[in-house]
């Protein structure tokens, strides 16, 4: 595990150095386990600063605002925060010159959902060491011996951390990299039939509140004005719950974050009704990827995504469908 | 609040005998803004759009809705009604329901309700029309024109007498083209040459023509108005400005093993070279792959002999960057490779010739000095067969589909004159049909089949066989006898289809300009606009956009010139309003939309916005350059956030648009 | 009740057409009166790359039962590239939509050029009639559940 005070240590000597002005880091929530982002903008607010197991939150999107307030900030940066921040850097929306990226190693963070459905009780404490995660209840005191069955669904297909430009490293050997596809998911669900495909999503989607934690979280979506708040598009409307807007909001998000979605699986780590949102947006990468050559978004700064170029050689629409179904054959 | 009229027109019968006018124009007066509706018999006659006028004014119409034909057909029209009665001619949405209706229904009460709902889309859409204005963008007051061939040239001189300055680029070292390789022209048979050249002399005087001879273009960036092009001068390693024409140093070159592309490489020519004799610009130029100095570094005698100083052997590719408010393209052809018809022998003995090379052979300029003797032992060929379509109207797919156009009446032509020549050569032509539309054409066909006793054979030939006396053994058949024939022939001329010079389609992308499969430019219109290409500013003059002969290629010149002409006569343009914008307030600036623009018509800047309480921010955000954006939308769906919305095709309109056209 | 289910099923269809090549061919189809059913309605967008994903599941939502997408050819789009856009965008949006359990072949992209007015009344006659097999279309309308629940 990435030690806490070796990232205090380094924040404090930067603020200290006058290097910048402001720290993108986790705070303490309420419980032990609902960390969550935070900009601390001197050294003795750093008191409040975490990092544990459960810092899953990805603080790239932030960096937005930040840089925007030209305000120079030290960002710790996890290996599918890397691939985030490198896309933003891709569509100009972080100001380079303002940021100060320190790419730290991960080795998973925790789903406070999965630990909540193997014990009784109120959490007091999670710890994790190496493989052995112990979990303290008012009831007791349990102990499992394999992290990977609480990990987040996104650690869980890790990518690793991609090549982020002049940045500090601490601890990246550390790093967790799944071996698992991350596509079985989208697999299983292409196999189903159409009416089964159809139940499933009637079902998930149903479960939406329209909170919009997906779209807050997510750092491809970190529109200036949202095409759902925009007037002008068409698709706003103040309407009941089966409105246009409504039912075809994922569907819009998925394809406005295509070619542009790293994967982060932020989406559905925050989804309080637990709709497994990114297997939407894989859909899209793994369709993407077979049609039109792999593409990883935020691996590289210019890169140009697959659907906004084309070749003479693509496949008409119909053909390009019935190649997406028949590549689980 | 909006008023809307809607007109509904009957079109005759076309509309009405299908479509209830009446019915259409009662139900939409009850629709939700329509303060008028009425049907006449034919809305765009000068009747019919004098009601719109009238009703325009009478009910105070802040849009109008017309139910009639195509709005590619009458939406101009209707457009500048509106705008005579003071209405914004971008307030005017057509329904079509006639070529969408009337036209391909028959059941009266079916095609009367899809009428109405067609009339109610475009009332839903012009309820969110806004007025829209056109724009302007200036006009660089000179032409380009690829190609130096009779195309080029009499599109320069005539641009250039309407007081235009005008380039020409001709990627050759002489201007010219393939007219200069020809020896007579048809009907009249004229010398080629003696036509050609004063008009040549006439570009190289003319001080509005600016020839750059041995260069290419290099790239081509802006839009009708206000092009920029690069064009790249290839080093000609002679200095242009000093060398006087003289031709010593052409006496002097010891590399004399170069193949004379002027004389179809029938006979070599030295390294440093002057095309042929009435080239222009008169200048020699170095061929890098002939030239000894230019391969091994020794040699340097035309440099010791050219008393001008004008050699120069470090001579660089220079690049030229000049503005221009239109492109004329004029990039000509050349004869197909015989490659997939070895039954003709072309390859296997010089006595097969192309008629091109018949020019040359015939020309007093030319390899043998205008005597026609055979390649392979320079006697006079006795027997003469000619043999029509070789790779035109040949759907095998070895050759091209297309007519080659003029391959009849020069064969008829070579005939004729090998007859007046020579009157004891036998001349044979095998023919598939004898096509001589145009002006004394086919007189001058029967002349030689009357006059000069040509043998006609309708037929096609199999396979032309070398034989070991030297002479050619030709295998045909005679359709009209119903019989196989041979003929011993001493030269066998191949009337060879023509296809547009392979640079253009290097060129055609630079231009953005369409191109079809048989690499012929596209014209924007087949029969209105022939020499406009579909990208505005660009035109197409010759055999670049489809086979035809010299007159028809330099009536094509001259309509390019007057194109071009009236588009410089012009100081501003004016420019179509229904393009992007981008919306400043939620723009990310993430450059997606640049990358699908194909016109390069977005930019980014740094702009200030104004927070809260006092505070700014810099974003950046698009830029669209409304001279540059066709409109096509492209960009609107790449934004993510809608920032960028299409005027006249606006995202809330077509939403709209959809709602309504789904309702039953 | 019994009445409305023996009433024919006339299936809502919208057609998106660029208005350089498709849209022409529509007129040419017109001209040439060759018939395709009158519930095939049109709406003309400037090039087939101005339709956002948006419009079509608009169109699905408000009733339609069948939306199919038609523009130049691939290599002679007016705008160039536009369509080569749409191509992909479209077989992305299609595939997922697929994804989601809406019948693959309620979309649909066809070129269709100036010139093939013929092409135009055949597709349209072919993609009404395989709509018509699949009747009605209430997915997209129904992606949540609705009522009680």
């Amino acid at each position: 595990m990435v030690n806490r005070d070796l990232l205090l240590k380094r924040a404090e000597e930067l603020f200290d150095a006058g290097a910048v002005e402001r720290v993108l880091g986790w705070t303490n929530g309420e419980f032990s386990y609902d960390q969550s982002p935070a900009v601390f903008s001197n050294k003795e607010d750093l008191a409040n600063f975490v990092y544990d197991a459960f810092c899953g939150a990805n603080l790239s999107k932030y960096l937005i605002e930040q840089t925007r307030q030209k305000k120079k900030t030290a960002v710790f940066l996890k290996g599918c925060d890397t691939f985030s921040f490198n896309q933003l850097l891709n569509e100009k929306r972080i100001n380079r010159d303002f940021v100060k990226p320190i790419v730290i190693g991960c080795e998973g963070k925790l789903d406070i959902n999965k630990i909540k459905e193997k014990v009784e009780g109120v959490i007091e404490d999670v710890s994790v060491e190496g493989n052995t995660v112990t979990i303290k209840t008012l009831d007791g005191t349990y102990t499992f011996d394999d992290k990977r069955e609480f990990m987040l669904e996104k650690c869980l297909s890790c990518r690793g951390i991609a090549e982020v430009e002049d940045a500090e490293e601490i601890d990246i050997e550390h790093q967790f990299v799944s071996d698992g596809d991350r596509f079985s998911m989208v697999h299983k669900l292409e196999n189903m039939t159409e009416d089964e495909r159809f139940a499933f999503w009637q079902a998930e989607l149903s479960k939406c509140i329209r909170c919009n934690a997906c779209r807050n979280v997510c750092p491809a979506c970190s529109c200036v004005k949202c095409v759902f708040d925009n007037d002008q598009s068409g698709v706003w409307t103040k309407a009941p719950a089966d409105s246009f807007e409504e039912q075809c909001f994922h569907i819009i998000r998925a394809f406005h974050v295509a070619g542009r979605c790293t994967d982060c699986g932020e989406c559905s780590r925050v989804c309080p009704s637990h709709i497994p949102l990114h297997l939407l947006n894989r859909k899209f990468i793994k369709d993407s990827n077979s049609l039109y050559g792999e593409y990883q978004a935020g691996v590289e700064t210019d890169a140009v995504h697959p659907l906004i170029k084309y070749t003479e050689q693509d496949l008409d629409p119909t053909k390009a469908v019935a190649k997406t179904e028949g590549s689980n054959e | 609040m909006q008023r809307i009229g809607v007109f509904i027109c009957w079109c005759g019968s076309n509309i009405a005998a299908t479509v209830d006018v009446e019915k259409v124009s009662e139900v939409i007066k009850q629709e939700k803004g329509v303060v008028f509706a009425t049907n006449y018999q034919y809305m765009c006659s000068e009747n019919g759009q004098q009601i719109i006028k009238n009703a325009i004014k009478e009910y105070n119409l802040t849009g109008i809705v017309i139910g009639s034909c195509s709005p590619r057909m009458h939406e101009a029209t209707f457009r500048k009604a509106a705008q005579a009665a003071g209405l914004n001619p971008y307030m005017v949405e057509v329904a079509n329901i006639r070529e969408h209706c009337s036209w391909i229904h028959k059941d009266r009460a079916e095609a009367t309700e899809k009428a109405i709902i067609l009339v109610r889309t475009a009332i839903a859409k012009v309820l969110l029309n806004t007025p829209l204005a056109e724009g302007e963008s200036p006009v660089t007051k000179r032409a380009l024109v690829i190609g130096g061939g009779i195309a080029g040239i009499q599109t320069a001189l005539d641009i250039a007498e309407a007081g235009f300055e005008v380039d020409i680029v001709e990627k050759n070292a002489t201007i010219g083209g393939r007219m200069a390789q020809i020896d007579k022209t048809f009907p009249t048979l004229d010398c080629s040459a003696c036509i050609l050249t004063p008009k040549m002399v006439d570009c190289a005087q003319n001080e509005k023509i600016d020839i750059l001879s041995y260069s290419e273009i290099e790239s081509v960036q802006g839009f009708v108005g206000n092009f920029t092009v690069t064009i790249r001068k290839k080093a000609r390693y002679v200095d242009e400005n000093k060398c006087t024409g003289c031709k010593v140093c052409m006496q002097y070159c010891p590399s004399k093993k170069g193949l004379n592309e002027f004389n179809m490489n029938m006979n070599t020519r030295t390294a440093i070279y002057i095309p042929f004799a009435q080239a222009i610009p008169n200048v020699a130029v170095i061929d890098p792959e002939q030239c000894i100095k230019l391969k091994t570094g020794k040699c340097g005698v035309c440099k010791l002999k050219c008393s001008a100083g004008a050699i120069n052997y470090d001579m660089k590719d220079e690049f030229i960057e000049r503005k221009y408010g239109a492109i004329v393209v004029a990039t000509g052809f050349k004869p197909i490779d015989l490659d997939n018809f070895n039954e003709y022998a072309y390859k296997d003995s010089k006595d097969v010739i192309t008629s091109l090379e018949l020019e040359r052979l015939m020309n007093a300029a030319g390899p043998t000095n205008g005597v026609l003797l055979r390649p392979s032992d320079n006697a006079h060929p006795k027997d003469i067969t000619f043999i029509q379509c070789v790779g035109s109207r040949d759907v095998s797919g070895c050759g091209k589909p297309y007519c080659s156009k003029i391959c009849c009446m020069y064969t008829a032509k070579h005939a004729m004159l090998i007859r007046e020549k020579y009157p004891d050569t036998r001349v044979h032509v095998f023919y598939i049909d004898v096509r001589t539309p145009g002006k004394n054409y086919d007189e001058f066909y029967r002349r030689a089949v009357e006059q000069y006793d040509v043998d006609y054979i309708k037929g096609m030939v199999g396979k032309v066989f070398p034989m070991a006396n030297g002479k050619l053994l030709v295998q045909g058949s005679n359709l009209l006898d119903n019989e196989q024939i041979f003929i011993e022939s001493d030269l066998v001329v191949l009337a060879t289809a023509i296809e547009p010079e392979p640079s253009v389609r290097k060129i055609a992308t630079l231009l953005a300009t369409s191109i079809d499969t048989n690499n012929f430019l596209t014209e924007a219109h087949p029969k209105l606009r022939p020499v406009e290409s579909p990208t505005a500013g660009i035109y197409l003059a010759g055999v670049c956009q489809g086979p035809r002969d010299i007159p028809e290629t330099v009536s094509m010149a001259s309509a390019c010139a007057a194109k071009v002409i009236g588009l410089l006569v012009k100081d501003k343009l004016k420019t179509n309003p229904c393009i992007a914008l981008t919306n400043e307030n939620m723009c990310n600036g993430c450059s997606q939309c640049a990358n699908v623009c194909a016109y390069g018509a977005i930019s980014y800047i740094e702009k200030e916005f104004r927070l809260g309480g006092g505070k700014t921010e810099v974003r950046r955000v698009s830029y669209v350059n409304p001279a540059v954006c066709q409109g096509c939308g492209a960009c609107t769906v790449t934004c993510p956030s809608g920032a960028i919305d299409l005027k006249g095709f606006s995202s809330k309109q077509i939403m709209s648009e959809v709602e309504t056209i789904c309702k039953k | 009740m019994q009445e409305v289910e023996n009433k024919e099923f006339i299936p809502t269809i919208v057609a998106f057409c660029c208005n350089w090549c498709s849209y022409a061919g529509a007129d040419l189809a017109g001209t040439s009166r060759l018939e395709y059913p009158a519930n095939v309605k049109i709406i003309r967008v400037p090039c087939s790359c101005r339709v956002n994903p948006m419009f079509i599941l608009k169109a699905f939502q408000s009733g339609a039962d069948g939306v199919i997408l038609c523009g130049c050819h691939p290599g002679d789009c007016h705008y160039m590239t536009g369509n080569y856009y749409t191509r992909r965008r479209m077989s992305l949006l299609f595939s997922f939509l697929n994804y989601l359990g809406i019948e693959k072949e309620r979309t649909r992209v066809e070129w269709v050029s100036a010139a093939e007015g013929a092409r135009f009344s055949m597709v349209m006659n072919d993609f009404a009639a395989k709509i018509k097999e699949l009747g009605e279309n209430k997915r997209l309308q129904d992606l949540r559940i609705k009522g009680d629940r």
